[in-house]
């Protein structure tokens, strides 16, 4: 295959769905079914194409250099986005946005297309009814498209765009009930305003990030931050506080999308969207997104901001997983273990392990995926009941579901020879690696704390299984609970499937890839493109492989250590695993213990945590409550000092106004007037001389000659 | 044609005016279809300019008319077009258009309020071609006295006092224009071959930076340069000269804001690219950290009181002072991506803000009240509506693939380097605005639908017709910016050394 025909290909991906959703939007109400068969078909098609390239770039590795064959593609094509003159080049007029089809790339695009199209699939029979099923059919693949189109971005303005496009996908599919023709739900609405909120303060530290490094390097594209990266580090330079600080401020983007701890609180309340909806954000799209973002950015990290990722991942992986024993609602429980997974996956990167935290993304997305439209099925199945107090017994009416969903329990759990064991195992074997290796405490608690929440995930997950499945109906729903259509088992079997076989796979090497090196093909194809990449770039330059080896975790004086945790940590794992399924059988199985009385027994504790440890109270009273009244006293000084001053200025001048009228009225004009009246007043007064008498007249002549004679005389002048 | 296309853009509606004054009063259709004809003909010859004979790699002026007017103070009559005037004038012929449209439903003296809108739009497209400052402070004033009356006749209920607040207000500036412009006609000469010539004026300033001489204090430039900018700032406004604004918004009728916040706010931003910022680049350069802290101040504060407003309308005219802050941001920085960012902030603004006031005047037409706490589920009764108001709000938060991400993003990113706190600052505003926004649609679309709201009907086709253009500008330049940073960028260039001038 030509570059040229593969670009093409690639493009198809992506902008399928952009097309479905345009065609969906303008005409959806007008086609057959409500058009819902032309989105789900441009979703098969598109995920068919993405599985044939990804088929195509594990043939196309070469045996003996690790190095991709298709290298064409691994070299961006770009094109110039904001102005097109190729001249001008200064500031963002020389950037250019591109595609990036890597191994990694490769890999995720492939399952988002498939998981996707199941999804589509699912919906057809779970959204039947729906008053505005058209346009729910045509959100759903503009969500796909943005997470598709986000995968192949080479660079981090384009990633940030279409990750900011997902987040309105999100918005609207979050709020997709609260626009039903019948009962619009306002929760729904609140639910995707705080979904689109919280995100939205990760996604602007995302931003400011990226105005940091795009400051020092003058490049957004991934493979120029990393050799940018890679030689202020080669330079004997050390990680600097700013650097630290952007890793950070761009980790937070993910911490907001992948609802990590603090921002988590929106994926709970993001249940008030249709189930598939569910399955989507927590599977194949947003979630994954924040993963995606944090192993694309790992090689920009410093090691202390390595340290903050692997904190945040550990301690939301147990945080998350805690809540999810106490909840009730279905839904409720897979969202908590979302939170909790992709803590792990988090942590992985944080602690080294690029390549376990995506394989964990993938595993994760096909047994999440399968148990979310699971739970969809039995909430169907159930006419639309999420309480599991109410449900029981479902086993014989629902055996599809059942069979399925306790493949991806299974899977969840982390018990052998299901998908989600290897994954979890490569994550905790490099955090246990990881602690070996540096041998800092700091280090060591976040295996820990990841071994616990796994024991706790295998505890809550058969909990849902027993209370659903097993035991008797607890209320009339579950009692009259049938199957559900092909349209939704279909999906659920292929997903059941997959969660079953779907792990091994990237561990062994199907297609003949690699021969060679110690490392299964999946972490090689992740894991070193990325750094040869790194080293290719560094060499480029003249500098030698001091930076590749800072990133080198396991080179081959661990190579001991590694094989050491990768044993230890299985076994433990293994066991954290059975203990927490034993502890579950014995509550909710055998009835032998009573999570009543120990829930009682804890009150205060188990209500905290009951309440999610009141992170929204929190969230309420600080952060909103904050906003609101800083906001409402700004709205106040605005009315009350600034426009109060100038209309105060205003009656400033009309005062001077009517002062001056005032002057002109009893001063200037009041002279005018004396002058006049003085004139006249004079004239009356002087008129009384005119007598007219003769006489008279001589008198004051000669009064007037007296008196000149006198004053000549006297010499006064 | 081509020597003449800039005046009849200008005087088209004019020739419209005069028309419509012929027309009876009682021949009301006649007058609003003689109205959307002119204006159409001014909005047809700018998109022919913008696709046809515009050559974006001049930097200069194009279509370059000239005339002697008062020859013996030297005024000319003078008009030209570059990258920096050609969106705005397309911008202004747009929003007059669609504000003909907007307007049907006016049933008050028709005849003299079409007129008057108009005259708004002679004023306004020849303050963006005037070469020639004293030509363009005619056409400022031109502007001024249709905008008083549109808000003082057909406003709402305290519409005489809005009129006078804004009239009042620009007035103060205007004043303070005037001296700085006959001082500048003095200092080249006065009589004796003084010149307002603005292209001259620009080359001239390079001397008057040189000048170590003061005047109370301060240098020449200086001077000129805070009297012109307080004249502008307080047409974009810039705070703390912002609250005419929400006063003038919410007493003028729908098409009148519209044009207020879609074009007459861009004026104040555009005198200071033409005029008070090349005139004074000394002045400029020393005082650009107060110019960002004032842009940083009205993207944060604005933000902030919009929050607190139940009036839809004064909400959307409180993200107008946000917005306008990034322009200030943006050409404080003085780098190519912040100068383009800041411009094309301008007209993204421009669309994204005219589509804004335009749904709330079609909800307000339905209600006859803009309270958000009084509305609810309209999305059931009205869904077209709600599509094109979701991309409103979507296009003023400034969602990417919407033109305002793009300029907001380029005003972030190329001042960042300058001002790396207050670009940090900033982005407070740009989560305030999203919340803000959305709240707003959740309050009026979303939720349960009051029973006095049930028979409201989904916006009718004019309404449509009046919406589209704006949502599909702001998706296409989201998606292609490089449609108008191309036409702006050699302009933008000149501009940008002319601002970093320094004396050597």
């Amino acid at each position: 295959m030509t570059p040229e025909s593969q670009i093409v290909w690639l493009l198809a991906v992506p902008l399928l769905p952009l097309v479905a959703w345009a065609l969906q939007v303008s005409f959806g109400r007008f086609l057959p079914r409500q058009g819902d068969w032309l989105p789900t078909g441009a979703m098969g098609l598109s995920a068919v194409i993405a599985v044939w390239m990804f088929i195509g770039v594990l043939s196309g590795h070469d045996a003996g250099t690790g190095t991709l064959v298709s290298a064409e593609l691994a070299n961006p094509h770009t094109w110039k986005f904001f102005f097109s003159d190729p001249a001008l080049t200064e500031g963002l007029a020389g950037f250019q946005a591109g595609i990036l089809y890597d191994p990694l790339a490769a890999a995720l695009l492939a399952m988002v297309a498939v998981v996707s199209f199941l999804v589509h699939l699912f919906s057809v029979g779970y959204m039947q009814g729906d008053s505005r099923y058209n346009i729910f059919f045509a959100n759903l693949p503009l969500f796909t498209f943005a997470m598709l189109a986000m995968l192949l971005s080479d660079n981090l303005l384009f990633f940030f765009i279409f990750w900011e496009v997902m987040g309105l996908c999100s918005y609207l599919l979050i709020g997709h009930l609260s626009q039903d023709k019948e009962k619009p739900r306002t929760e729904a609405a609140w639910a995707s305003f705080k979904a689109f909120m919280t995100t939205r303060i990760g996604d602007v530290c995302l931003f400011i990030g990226m105005m940091m490094v795009y400051d020092k390097f003058g490049t957004l594209s991934f493979h120029g931050l990393y050799a940018a990266v890679a030689d202020y580090t080669a330079n004997g330079t050390h990680w600097e506080g700013w650097l630290t600080a952007a890793g950070i401020m761009m980790f937070l983007g993910a911490v907001g999308k992948s609802a990590q701890f603090p921002l988590h609180v929106w994926l709970p309340d993001a249940m008030e969207g249709p189930t598939p909806v569910s399955a989507m954000i927590h599977a194949a799209t947003m979630v994954a997104a924040g993963v995606y973002l944090t192993g694309r950015l790992f090689l920009l990290f410093s090691p202390e901001a390595q340290l903050v990722v692997a904190c945040i991942g550990a301690f939301t992986a147990i945080f998350a997983a805690t809540i999810g024993i106490t909840q009730f609602d279905i839904k409720k429980v897979l969202a908590y273990s979302t939170i909790s997974q992709l803590g792990y996956m988090i942590c992985a990167i944080g602690v080294g392990g690029v390549a376990a935290g995506l394989f964990h993304v993938i595993t994760h997305a096909i047994f999440k995926a399968c148990l979310f439209l699971g739970s969809g099925s039995v909430i169907y199945g159930c006419h639309h009941e999420q309480d599991m107090r109410k449900m029981g017994g479902l086993r014989k009416k629902m055996p599809i579901t059942y069979l399925t969903m306790l493949a991806s329990t299974l899977a969840i759990s982390g018990v052998p020879f299901f998908a989600g064991f290897y994954s979890k195992d490569a994550i905790l074997a490099k955090a246990l690696e990881k602690s070996m290796v540096t041998g800092d405490w700091y280090w060591a608690a976040p295996f820990w704390l990841l071994l616990a929440a796994a024991a706790i995930t295998a505890f809550y997950m058969f909990r849902l299984i027993f209370m659903t499945f097993h035991g008797k109906p607890r209320d009339h729903g579950s009692e009259h609970a049938h199957e559900s259509p092909w349209t939704m088992t279909v999906p659920l079997i292929v997903l059941g499937t997959l969660a079953i076989f779907g792990g091994k796979f990237w561990l062994t090497d199907p297609m003949h890839a690699i021969s060679g090196g110690d490392e299964p093909w999946f972490f090689q194809i992740v894991d070193d493109p990325t750094h040869a990449e790194f080293a290719t770039i560094d060499l480029h330059d003249g500098h030698t492989e001091a930076a590749h080896d800072s990133h080198e975790l396991a080179g081959h004086d661990d190579h001991d250590i590694a094989h050491t945790a990768h044993v230890r940590a299985m076994f433990m794992s293994i066991a954290a695993a059975g203990s927490g399924i034993l502890l579950a059988c014995l509550f909710y199985l055998w009835g032998i213990l009573s999570a009543a009385s120990i829930a009682n027994r804890l009150g205060g504790f188990y209500r905290l945590v009951l309440d999610k440890y009141r992170f929204d109270e929190l969230y309420n009273a600080t952060v909103i409550r904050g906003t609101t009244v800083l906001s409402g006293f700004l709205c106040w000084v605005d009315e009350n000092v600034i426009d109060a001053f100038v209309l105060n200025l205003a009656k400033l001048h009309r005062g001077g106004a009517s002062l001056s009228g005032v002057f002109d009225k009893y001063v200037v004009d009041g002279m005018v007037t004396w002058v006049g009246e003085t004139t006249v007043a004079a004239g009356q007064t002087l008129r009384r001389l005119q007598t007219g008498r003769i006489q008279q007249y001589v008198y004051f002549t000669l009064a007037g000659a007296l008196a000149l004679a006198a004053v000549s005389l006297l010499g006064i002048f | 044609m081509l020597e003449h296309v800039l005046t009849l853009i200008t005087f088209l509606p004019l020739l419209g005016m005069a028309a419509i004054l012929c027309l009876p009063k009682s021949q009301e259709n006649s007058i609003r279809w003689t109205a959307a004809i002119f204006s159409g003909l001014s909005l047809i010859l700018a998109c022919w300019l913008w696709v046809g004979p515009f050559d974006s790699s001049v930097a200069g002026m194009q279509f370059v008319e000239k005339a002697p007017w008062i020859p013996a103070i030297n005024a000319n009559y003078a008009m030209g077009m570059d990258g920096l005037s050609l969106p705005l004038i397309f911008l202004s012929a747009l929003i007059h258009f669609i504000a003909v449209f907007a307007s049907w439903g006016i049933t008050k003296s028709v005849k003299g309020y079409f007129a008057l809108l108009l005259l708004l739009e002679v004023g306004v497209n020849g303050v963006f071609l005037a070469t020639d400052f004293f030509l363009f402070y005619v056409f400022w004033e031109i502007m001024l006295l249709p905008m008083y009356f549109l808000i003082g006749i057909w406003g709402g209920p305290k519409r005489e006092y809005a009129a006078i607040k804004f009239f009042l207000y620009t007035l103060f500036g205007s004043v303070l224009m005037l001296v700085a412009m006959v001082a500048i006609w003095l200092k080249t000469g006065g009589l004796n071959g003084g010149t307002f010539d603005i292209i001259e004026l620009q080359q001239l300033a390079k001397g008057w930076a040189a000048d170590p001489s003061t005047f109370l204090g301060m240098k020449f430039t200086t001077w000129i340069f805070w009297f012109l900018f307080t004249g502008f700032a307080i047409k974009i406004p810039v705070f703390p000269f912002h609250t005419w604004l929400p006063d003038a918004h919410v007493q003028a009728p729908t098409p009148i804001s519209v044009i207020l916040a879609g074009i007459l706010l861009k004026l104040g931003a555009y005198g200071m690219l033409r005029i008070n910022f090349p005139l004074a680049p000394d002045a400029f350069q020393h005082f650009a950290w107060v110019l960002a802290t004032l842009g940083v101040v009205n993207i944060v504060y604005g933000a902030y009181v919009a929050m607190a407003q139940t009036d839809f309308k004064r909400l959307v005219a409180y993200s107008s002072v946000s917005h306008m802050g990034y322009f200030l941001l943006g050409v404080a920085a003085m780098t190519f991506t912040g100068l383009n960012g800041a411009t094309l902030q301008l007209f993204t603004h421009g669309t994204s803000s005219a589509m804004l006031f335009l749904i709330v005047g079609v909800i307000y037409d339905r209600a006859h009240h803009r309270d958000l706490n009084d509305f609810g589920g309209l999305a059931k009764r009205m869904p077209y509506f709600l599509g094109i108001a979701t991309i409103g709000i979507f296009a003023g938060l400034g969602l990417p693939t919407m033109s305002g991400f793009i300029s907001e993003a380029m005003t972030l990113m190329g001042s960042y380097g300058q001002f790396p706190v207050h670009v940090i600052l900033s982005t407070l505003g740009i989560l305030m605005t999203a919340a803000f926004l959305l709240y707003a649609l959740q309050r009026v679309f979303l939720g349960a639908l009051p029973a006095k709201y049930e028979n409201f009907k989904d916006m009718s086709g004019r309404e449509a017709f009046t919406l589209i253009p704006f949502a599909f500008l702001c998706i296409l330049i989201g998606v292609m910016p490089s449609l108008i940073l191309d036409k702006m960028a050699a302009t933008m260039q000149s501009i940008q050394e002319m601002l970093s001038y320094t004396v050597q």
